[in-house]
C-alpha cells in the first residue's frame, strides 16, 4: 500500500512576506457548513448556543469562543470552525463537512488592508469592517470568505483548487503596495 | 453601480448576475393557457423609467433579489429578498 502524504492546500506556496504584509496559511481545522432547515433557525441558534456557546451569527458576523468560531457564510449558512458540530445540531440543520475544501490564508500587517483593496470590492476599512466581521465577496474573480478577527489580521478562504491563484494574486498586490510605499 | 443587498449591504455590481424582469416570480399554474406561458416567457415591457428585476448575489450571500431601478437615470432605489417579495404575494 502506498503511503499518502497529507499536505495543506497552500503548502509550499507560503509564507510570503513583502513590505508591510505577510501571507501565511492557517492551521487546518475542522470546517462544517451549518444550514438551518426551513423554520428551524431559532431552534438551531439555541442548540448552537447550548452545545458550542455561540448563537447563529447575524449576517456579516464572525463569532469566537476559545478555539471555536462561527462565521456567517451566506444566506442561512454559517461555517463552524475549529470543532466538529454537536450531533444534536442535526435535528435542526444540514451539516456538511468542508474541512479539506478550503484554502485558508492569513494576511496580516500594516499594509494588509491596502493589499486587499487591490482585489476585493467591499470596504474593509475599520469603520465598515470592524473586528468580528465575515464578508462573503470576491478576491479578483474568486469567490471568497474573508474573516476579520481584529487588528490588522484578515483571513481569506477560497476553494482549495484556487490556492495557487490566490497566493499569486495576493503576492502581486503585496509587491505593488510595497513598491508604491517605497516611492 | 452598487446594489444594496438586504443581507450584505451595498455591494459592487461585479458580485451580481442579472436574470431579467421580476415577472419571473409570477410563474403560471401548470395547467395555465399557452398564452399565459407565452407571456411569462417572452413578453416584456421596455420601460424608460422605473423597473424591477431579478439579480443573483452569487459572489455574496447567494440570495436572489428583486432590485428596483430606473432605466433612464440608472438610479438603484431599493432591493428586497426575492422570496420575501414572493411570499408577500
Ligand atoms: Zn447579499
Amino acid at each position: 500500500m502506498a503511503d499518502l502524504i497529507a499536505r495543506s492546500p497552500a503548502q509550499g506556496l507560503v509564507p510570503v512576506e513583502i513590505g508591510g504584509a505577510k501571507l501565511t496559511e492557517a492551521p487546518m481545522v475542522p470546517i462544517w457548513a451549518v444550514a438551518p432547515y426551513a423554520g428551524k433557525a431559532a431552534a438551531l441558534s439555541a442548540a448552537l448556543e447550548k452545545a458550542h456557546g455561540l448563537p447563529f451569527p447575524e449576517p456579516g458576523a464572525l463569532l469566537s469562543k476559545g478555539s471555536t468560531r462561527l462565521a456567517w457564510a451566506g444566506m442561512e449558512m454559517a461555517f463552524l470552525m475549529g470543532t466538529a458540530p454537536d450531533e444534536k445540531l442535526a435535528d435542526h440543520a444540514a451539516l456538511t463537512e468542508q474541512s479539506d475544501g478550503w484554502t485558508h490564508l492569513v494576511l496580516e500587517g500594516p499594509a494588509a488592508r491596502d493589499v486587499l483593496a487591490r482585489w476585493v470590492p467591499v470596504d474593509l476599512s475599520p469603520s465598515a469592517c470592524p473586528p468580528g466581521a465575515a464578508r462573503r465577496t470576491l478576491v479578483g474573480h474568486m469567490g471568497a470568505l474573508i474573516l476579520h478577527p481584529g487588528g490588522d489580521r484578515f483571513e481569506i478562504l477560497v476553494f482549495r483548487s484556487m490556492a495557487g491563484t490566490a497566493v499569486h494574486e495576493m503576492t502581486r498586490a503585496m509587491r505593488a503596495v510595497a513598491a508604491r510605499a517605497a516611492l | 453601480m452598487q446594489i444594496p443587498c438586504p443581507l450584505c449591504g451595498p455591494r459592487d455590481i461585479r458580485e451580481f448576475t442579472y436574470k431579467g424582469h421580476a415577472t419571473y416570480l409570477d410563474r403560471p399554474a401548470e395547467d395555465a393557457a399557452p398564452e399565459a406561458w407565452h407571456a411569462y416567457l417572452h413578453l416584456r415591457d421596455n420601460p424608460a423609467g422605473a423597473t424591477r428585476d431579478l439579480w443573483y448575489h452569487g459572489a455574496g450571500c447567494t440570495a436572489w433579489l428583486v432590485v428596483e431601478r430606473d432605466t433612464a437615470t440608472h438610479a438603484v432605489t431599493g432591493a428586497r429578498l426575492a422570496r420575501e417579495v414572493k411570499h408577500a404575494g
